[in-house]
């Protein structure tokens, strides 16, 4: 088969798919659905493993498997085609997405078997599905950003599911509004780069974008990355736009699994991991990067350790996570990133299915004050979920220690780096370790809390399938990229395969400082603070947990400020979004009515003043009105040519 | 010939309307004469030739030679698709009144049908002086559309749209009447024909606000931002909309304020091309501050149909901005844009009637989970409104993205505020969306307990819409290719502008 059909396909199945659960969005029979929907999706899985299996069989220089379809818009200079290309990055991509999606589809079957309208859901999931393809697999920019807005759309959609519940309805509209906030930044960063280097395409940016690095703020890469990162803020949950995140939790939980946590949100990282060549040469870009990432995992690792709903602990890890990967983007280390990327996605879609599990099984309680002991009850939801804590802690040999530590490292070694970079991202590491813990201990361990009348049960061959799945992949899903100073003493040596992998297609800055023992230095120190956060936490949530509150009483002001997320929200609504409508309905009110209608008035008076003279001159007589005419013809005429 | 079929028929059906001997066969006679109407005029794809910027299928013929005042039609890339938008959305609008129009249904056919003949008639006219008669002659029957079958506020309103607009045509009358003289003065002959006014020297003078090209370039721009509506001049538009039975208001926000913006493509920028390019930044900064007050105004609307119109002000701003960065981005997304307003807020004006008619309420407020009672007329409503706020691979996206481009390329900070617009577009709408679908259910539903989604007929409407707005959205070639070669034209030889014609 050649990768022309094989793209097709990969792109149609979902798309199919789409129309099939759309056109009978009514139906009840969420077997049916789910099964046509998950069907569509392995096979776009199936498709993407062929195309990696097809690179794989190329040597390095021919990783690159390119089709265009059509010619979607073509404008003067502007030419987009509906133009995809696999690569060693969108390669990557369509595994994570097609495969996690794939899992989360299966997942849904079972989570979704009570709701009134699955179809519709199905078919929403079928949509994200091929939009987030579109956005990986576009050759140009202008096709990212059909994936990028369609991905929104179904975000949209999908968060307000529900949509009876005005808050869930609300939340929805959170999330697009937000999201087109960095939309518009998208496109500014777009007109930029095309006025500049007259191309939107990959392919041409990388090659016509002269190889100078900007020392400037105002060069045109710079602004053009700066604008691009407000878009990747918008839709990767960065500071100062993370705040859609969290209420996004309001869609049903696969979808956080698969859109909030595994792919969509992830859109950012993957465009400056596309980009990175270019981005290379913009340091002050990637320093703004840089320490928006870092700030933003610390910021939202803070929130995290103090929510009580289970899934809004795991928006705000996301959050945190999703800074990380910006972290690694902003210092050069941008395997380290797509690496991250793809074990987060793994571990945190596990948290999210795992959680889904919970709720499922707890019918539909997320509060985790409400809940403890768990295990006893659901045993491979606990299981499973352990292994995603352990990753996304950074315990050896699990998937997160080995894509953490490598942005650690990075973030201290390399050029872009600083000691204060490692040390926000260690001090986060330390933070992740104490709230995942706390969700661990609240939930899963410790004693019940929940009445009586709450039978938790375990969740059906459907949804523990895949979490045995992601569980696998939690493990296991960070030796691709075996550090070297580790691989030098391990048997056999084991390469780092993905950045074996990844080298000819990103770009590349200077190497790093920094010597083998400093780096097991700084490995063992995150770890073992990792580890001592997470006995705290034990400590204070299982074995003790008056020394929580007590704690929480300590530090009063403090903890309140986390608990009501830094009053971020409050802040918008009162500085921006109720301003913005009093000034609105001020301008309809004083502008619209008041000003122009006024004016509109006394012009019409004053014509109806000049008519009353002018009554004086209606005469009736015929020839007089010639005259008249032919008088204003004349100085009609004595206007115009008066040059 | 066909041009001439095309602006004329439609008389001959009001006459045969008119004619009818029974009541009831008036709307399935109106709908299949619209729909034949409609079917001649895609004879223009056969006949009309995109790979040339010039006039074709001119007619032409004398009317009053002393002054140089002929019957002279012709149909170019720019005028392409408005006469195929006019004869498409007839037939749409005629069958999505079957039920709302219930007394004097024989004139509001009539009606219907004169309208046709003068939007037809601005569009393909070649002649000034006939541009004007069916320019000005396109209010009458929207006088009476919306003064006879318009809501409780409807003289006030119609006297309102009426003066704004006259106000404005005179000035272009007096314009047009200079510029047959000034014909007359250097082509030795005088001449009403547009395509002998691109061949005037007028002369202009930068910085002097009273010379010769800038009067006459302020005579026209006046007159066609009224009919726009342009931010200042566009307090007319919310109130006729909302006066204006659905019919009508489809008809003014799809077709007749494309007259407007038609007027900056054929007179304006042509025939004044120094005072165009002087006084870019001035309509470009009028089309963004439109395009971000008809935003924030929309927003805070109680009514779902004021909502709509104040959105017409932010779209037709996004066009302003577009012609007036006078390069071929912003052309081609202003050309564009003037097609999907016509479908996309012809599209709400259907559906905002068609709940209307179940409630007889258009209060935001007393609405709430529409969607779950009707849930078709949800999706509609909600393709729609992605249209609206231009979702890429819907047409809007198209339209919007390619202004955006060519006012970037003309101005940055100006592209930079009506970006914002993008953002204040989503608000807007979705905003409406929540409170009108989501949530739980509101007043009217509460009250009313009559089947509210949508019926056959009214699928029938929304239909072709739909299917435009995903085609339009993702195969922009298939309509953009008509108009290449006269927007280029347009763009690379707008300092010396002249258009050949062809029989």
């Amino acid at each position: 088969m050649n990768h022309a059909l094989l793209i097709l396909t990969l792109l149609l199945a979902p798309l199919l798919g789409f129309v099939f659960n759309g056109l009978r969005f009514r139906s009840a029979n969420g077997v049916l659905a789910g099964a046509v929907a998950t069907a569509a999706s392995t096979i776009s899985f199936l498709c993407s493993i062929a195309l990696y299996a097809i690179l794989l069989s190329r040597p390095e220089e021919e990783r690159h498997l390119a089709t265009r379809f059509y010619e979607w818009i073509s404008v003067g200079n502007l030419k987009i085609p509906f133009g995809f290309v696999v690569d060693q990055i969108s390669g990557i991509m369509i595994l994570i997405i097609t495969g996690v999606g794939s899992l989360i589809h299966l997942f849904s079957i079972g989570y979704m078997s009570h709701d009134e309208r699955p179809a519709k859901f199905f078919a929403y999931l079928n949509l994200f599905l091929f939009n987030m393809l579109l956005l990986v697999l576009g050759d140009n920019m202008v096709v990212t950003f059909v994936g990028w807005e369609g991905v929104g759309l179904c975000s949209y959609l999908l968060i307000g599911f529900w949509f009876s519940d005005p808050d869930k309805a609300s939340a929805g509209m959170k999330a697009f509004v937000t999201n087109r906030i960095g939309d518009a930044g998208f496109i500014i960063g777009m007109f930029i780069l095309f006025f500049t280097f007259g191309s939107l395409s990959y392919a041409d940016l990388i090659e016509l974008v002269p190889k100078t690095v900007e020392t400037t703020w105002f060069g045109p890469v710079t602004l053009a990355c700066l604008f691009l990162f407000i878009g990747a803020a918008g839709k990767s949950a960065q500071i100062p736009l993370y705040v859609w995140l969290p209420d996004a939790m309001a869609g049903p939980t696969p979808v956080s699994a698969l859109i909030h946590a595994a792919t969509m949100v992830t859109a950012g990282v993957y465009l400056f991991v596309r980009l990175s060549p270019i981005l290379i040469l913009a340091p002050h870009a990637m320093e703004v990067i840089a320490w928006t990432g870092a700030a933003t995992a610390l910021v939202a690792a803070t929130i995290g350790m103090t929510q009580w709903d289970i899934k809004k602990i795991l928006a705000y890890s996301t959050v945190s996570q999703l800074g990380y990967m910006f972290l690694a983007v902003g210092v050069g280390a941008f395997t380290a990133a797509l690496f991250h990327l793809m074990t987060h996605a793994f571990f945190k879609a596990l948290m999210f299915l795992g959680s889904g599990s919970v709720i499922h099984g707890m019918h539909e309680e997320q509060d985790v004050r409400k809940m403890g002991g768990l295990r006893k009850y659901m045993p491979i939801t606990h299981a499973t979920f352990v292994l995603g804590w352990l990753a996304i802690i950074g315990m050896p040999p699990f998937a997160g220690f080995f894509s953490k530590d490598e942005i650690l490292w990075q973030a201290y070694s390399s050029p872009h780096g600083s000691k204060a970079l490692w040390l926000v991202g260690a001090v986060t590491a330390v933070c992740t370790a104490f709230y995942m813990t706390r969700l661990m201990a609240l939930t899963f361990w410790g004693k019940s809390r929940f009445g009586r009348d709450v039978h938790p049960h375990e969740s059906g061959p459907t949804m523990t399938i895949p979490l045995i799945v992601l569980g696998i992949l939690s493990i296991i899903g960070g030796w691709a990229g075996i550090p070297h100073v580790m691989g030098e003493i391990l048997p056999g040596h084991p390469p780092n395969l993905i950045q074996n992998w990844l080298s000819p297609v990103i770009g590349k800055v200077e190497a790093g400082h920094g010597s083998a023992v400093v780096e097991w230095a700084l490995m063992a120190v995150s770890v073992s603070l990792a580890g001592l956060a997470a006995v705290l936490a034990y400590y204070s949530y299982v074995m003790h947990p008056k020394v929580a509150e007590a704690a929480a009483k300590a530090f009063g002001p403090v903890h309140r400020a986390m608990a009501n997320k830094y009053y971020v929200d409050e802040f918008y609504f009162g500085a921006i979004i109720n301003p913005l409508v009093r000034t609105s309905k001020a301008i309809w009110y004083y502008v619209d009515v008041k000003l122009i209608d006024k004016a509109t008035y006394v012009a019409g008076d004053l014509v109806s003043g000049l008519a009353s003279f002018v009554k004086t001159v209606q005469s009736g007589k015929t020839q007089n009105y010639a005259l008249y005419m032919a008088m204003g013809l004349v100085v009609i005429i004595a206007v115009a040519l008066a040059s | 010939m066909l041009l001439s079929l095309l602006i004329f028929l439609p008389l001959w059906y009001a006459l045969v309307i008119a004619l009818l001997p029974d009541n009831r066969w008036i709307r399935p006679v109106s709908l299949g004469l619209s729909l034949l109407h409609f079917f001649i005029s895609t004879a223009l794809f056969y006949q009309f030739d995109p790979s040339k910027p010039t006039m074709q299928l001119v007619e032409k013929a004398a009317w009053l030679p002393t002054f140089g005042i002929n019957y002279f039609v012709g149909v170019d890339g720019i005028s392409f698709w408005l006469v195929i938008l006019s004869t498409f959305l007839t037939p749409l609008v005629i069958l999505g009144s079957w039920t709302a129009i219930q007394d004097r249904v024989r004139s509001f056919h009539i009606c219907m049908f004169l309208l046709l003949t003068s939007m037809i008639g601005t569009f393909l006219a070649l002649d000034s002086i006939l541009f004007y008669v069916f320019f000005e002659a396109s209010l009458i029957p929207m006088y009476f559309l919306v003064g006879v079958w318009g809501g409780p506020r409807r003289l006030y309103a119609t006297m309102k749209f009426f003066i704004y607009t006259m106000a404005g045509s005179l000035f272009m009358l007096v314009a047009i009447i200079a510029l047959i003289f000034m014909a007359e003065e250097q082509l030795g002959v005088m001449s009403a024909s547009i395509l002998d006014f691109y061949k005037l020297d007028i002369p202009f003078v930068a910085g002097d606000w009273l010379n010769t090209q800038t009067l006459l370039f302020f005579a026209f721009a006046v007159a066609f931002a009224i009919k726009v509506p342009m931010f200042p001049v566009h307090t007319w538009l919310p109130d006729a909309h909302v006066e204006a039975p659905t019919p009508g208001s489809v008809i003014l926000a799809a077709v007749m304020l494309k007259m407007g913006t038609y007027g900056f493509m054929r007179f304006v920028l042509p025939i004044f091309p120094e005072a165009s390019e002087y006084f870019a930044w001035l309509f470009m900064l009028l089309g963004a501050i439109g395009i971000i007050y008809g935003a924030l105004v929309a927003m805070v609307q109680p009514d779902i149909k004021k909502l709509v119109a104040y959105s017409s002000v932010s779209h037709m701003g996004y066009v302003m901005l577009g012609l007036f960065a006078l390069n071929i981005y912003g052309a081609t997304g202003g050309l564009y844009q003037m097609l999907n307003h016509g479908i996309s807020t012809g599209a709400l004006f259907l559906l905002v009637g068609m709940i209307y008619e179940r409630t007889h309420s258009r209060m935001i407020a007393d609405y709430g989970g529409l969607a779950k009672v009707a849930p078709i007329y949800a999706i509609v409503f909600l393709i729609v409104t992605f249209s609206s706020i231009a979702v890429p691979l819907t047409n809007g996206f198209v339209g919007e993205f390619l202004i955006l481009l060519g006012a970037f390329a003309a101005d940055k900070i100006l592209a930079g505020v009506a970006v914002l617009g993008v953002i204040l577009g989503a608000v807007y709408m979705l905003w409406a969306v929540k409170r009108i679908f989501f949530g739980q259910e509101g007043k009217v539903l509460a009250e009313h307990h009559g089947d509210m989604d949508m019926g056959a007929r009214e699928m029938i409407v929304m239909a072709p819409l739909v299917l435009l707005i995903f085609w339009m959205g993702i195969f922009p070639g298939d309509f953009l290719h008509w108009s290449k070669a006269s927007l280029d034209h347009l763009i690379d030889n707008r300092t010396h502008y002249e258009l050949n014609v062809e029989e």
